[in-house]
């Protein structure tokens, strides 16, 4: 008796769990749906559950499309996604081991004001960083959208977090080769430390690539459009047909689904070292 | 003489000493240097700037000349946009706040007990974290909830007969707030169910054999006086984020309600309303700056009272 109610509990929870996962799927549905059809199934009474035939021809047209800056955007998209994650993989790395590992009389005021950073809400300096932007000259230009979003204290956190936990006894036997704390760093610990530069590699990237309001501020001539602004701009001005705009959707997200499944091991441990909770 | 080796051998050890912390003061600024610099660079050099331009009238210029004390404060909050704009963020946050975390925490205590298909399920919710929101805002708006007939929304009405809903279009009813609160649901949900699961799985097995030797029994009393109290710290931590991110909302309400007239009077929240003052028509920098200010004030008050409240940082009992 006991046992059967425990049985129909479990079912339960996997029906409800398979409802709920295919309502979570709907929207890339809809995505791969409307991006395949041609406008007028899209805008056809009645609900077909998919076009008739594939129109991959969506995607010719879509880039053959001069009003659409959809390849440059693409183009934008992956130097500035590419850029910050190299730049701030290198620079909250060497950060983060130097404030768990070199001792210095700065070191615990430094970690301060980086914490201190992280209490922030970045949207909160998006005006003053646009000021200081704007005076450097930079609007409009790839160095104004990569440059400033290159210090992330969350970066230099987490790498700080797993430096203090790194095996001491690699380090030391290193330098009981004579390494240095330069040499040290590069050839000892970075190649042991893939997974957390896998981690936080992965979660900047996506940041990147889906970032909007910076974009939106500083990327204001046509030239320096991400992906996203460009998808922006079309979907609140509607001046492009319905199943374009999903096909532009559509391109923009793939990569990134396929970065995700591949990488996903590494994101939730990610997300899980940042150690918000300890 | 042997006194006299000593005290040069340590006078020696003490150079050596010095030397040596002057190398490691050196290698920690190689190390740190450029990532602070940055830091201080691009993100206190604006705050403090920021605040030095909240007290000027700075219309299309950031080296302005004339200081108007308070005005842009008082302005600022006399101003019933802003006011509203508060308001729709308290609003905000009440609807999204409680639906993530009851949603998230649902979904992890369902996923963690699987026995089978676990990474396909785990995979499923947190798929959306990878969408941007304004692609999110876009299915949203062009096809789910799609004012016209064709929308899935509205088609899924009309099989049982009922008439289309104007979603975005309308503020009475104000359905544009189930289009708001989903589309930050879909895409956050897996995130925090993320955050859950790894909280669950530290939380250690006997603490569930005691509990079971003392009597309690599985399901909603196990849940009520192990499971929920062990989750404490995450839970806390999974409030404070939902609270900042609800705070900075800004991608999902100016893709789903602004159009080729503008973002209509209603719905805007802070950043918004930010957005438009500061860098809309006569880029009044020192009225945005004193916003800015304002609205750090008011993140920072929440979240203390938050912490205060939670007592974040208590250790766990």
């Amino acid at each position: 008796m006991d046992d059967a109610l425990v049985r129909a509990g479990r079912a339960l929870r996997l029906v409800l769990l398979t409802v709920l996962a295919a309502l979570f799927l709907i929207p890339f549905y809809l995505l791969v749906r409307n991006g395949l059809a041609t406008e007028r199934e899209i805008t056809a009474p009645g609900w077909t559950f998919f076009p008739h035939r594939a129109h991959w021809a969506n995607v010719r047209e879509l880039f053959a499309d001069p009003d659409v800056p959809m390849a440059h955007a693409l183009l934008n998209s992956t130097l500035i996604a590419v850029a910050t994650t190299l730049g701030t993989l290198l620079l909250a790395s060497l950060a983060g081991y130097g404030l768990a590992r070199i001792p210095c009389r700065h070191a615990n005021a430094v970690f301060y004001a980086v914490l201190g950073t992280l209490m922030v809400p970045a949207a909160v300096t998006f005006v003053p960083s646009f000021v200081l932007v704007s005076s450097l000259g930079w609007i409009s230009t790839l160095r104004g959208l990569i440059v400033p979003t290159l210090f992330s204290a969350f970066a230099c956190f987490v790498f700080r977090q797993y430096f203090l936990g790194f095996p001491r006894e690699l380090e030391d036997a290193a330098q009981v080769d004579g390494l240095g704390y330069w040499r040290t760093y590069w050839r000892v610990v970075v190649p042991n430390s893939r997974p957390v530069f896998a981690a936080v590699g992965t979660i900047v990237f996506i940041g990147a690539w889906n970032a909007f309001l910076w974009p939106l501020v500083i990327g204001q001539s046509r030239d320096a459009w991400t992906v996203q602004v460009a998808l922006s701009t079309f979907t609140t001005a509607q001046v492009v047909n319905i199943h374009e705009l999903f096909t532009a959707a559509a391109v923009s997200i793939v990569p990134l689904l396929v970065v995700f499944l591949l990488l996903q091991r590494y994101i939730v441990a990610g997300v899980e070292r940042s150690g918000i909770d300890d | 003489m042997t006194a006299v080796t000593t005290a040069t051998t340590a006078a020696r050890n003490r150079r050596k000493g010095n030397h040596r912390k002057r190398n490691h003061t050196l290698w920690f600024w190689i190390f740190v240097g450029p990532f602070a610099a940055g830091l201080a660079l691009f993100t206190y050099v604006p705050l403090g700037w920021s605040v030095y331009l909240s007290f000027f009238d700075a219309h299309n210029t950031v080296t302005p000349s004339d200081f108007t004390g308070l005005d842009n404060y008082a302005a600022m909050l006399a101003d019933p946009a802003f006011r509203s704009s508060l308001a729709t963020f308290a609003l905000f946050t009440a609807f999204i706040v409680p639906a993530t975390y009851a949603l998230s925490l649902a979904l992890a205590l369902a996923v963690n007990r699987l026995r089978f298909a676990q990474a396909f399920f785990r995979s499923v919710f947190f798929l959306p974290a990878a969408c941007s929101y304004v692609v999110a805002a876009l299915v949203w708006k062009l096809s789910l909830f799609n004012g016209v007939r064709f929308g899935l929304a509205n088609t899924v009405l009309g099989w049982f007969g009922a008439e289309p809903v104007a979603w975005l279009a309308g503020t009475d009813p104000p359905w544009y707030w189930l289009v708001l609160v989903t589309v930050r649901l879909w895409l956050q949900t897996g995130f925090y169910m993320v955050l859950f699961l790894a909280g669950l799985q530290r939380i250690p097995p006997r603490l569930y054999e005691a509990a079971a030797l003392d009597g309690a029994r599985p399901g909603w009393q196990t849940f009520r006086h192990i499971t929920f109290p062990a989750l404490r710290a995450t839970s806390v931590a999974v409030v404070l984020l939902l609270v900042i991110g609800a705070f900075q909302a800004f991608d999902e309400f100016y893709n789903l309600l602004s159009d080729a007239r503008g973002y209509p009077p209603y719905a805007r929240p802070p950043l918004v309303y930010l957005y438009y003052t500061a860098l809309g028509q006569g880029q009044n920098l020192g009225l945005g700056s004193a916003g800015a200010v304002i609205l750090a004030l008011v993140i920072a008050v929440v979240t203390v009272a938050q912490a205060r409240l939670t007592g974040l940082g208590r250790k766990e009992e």
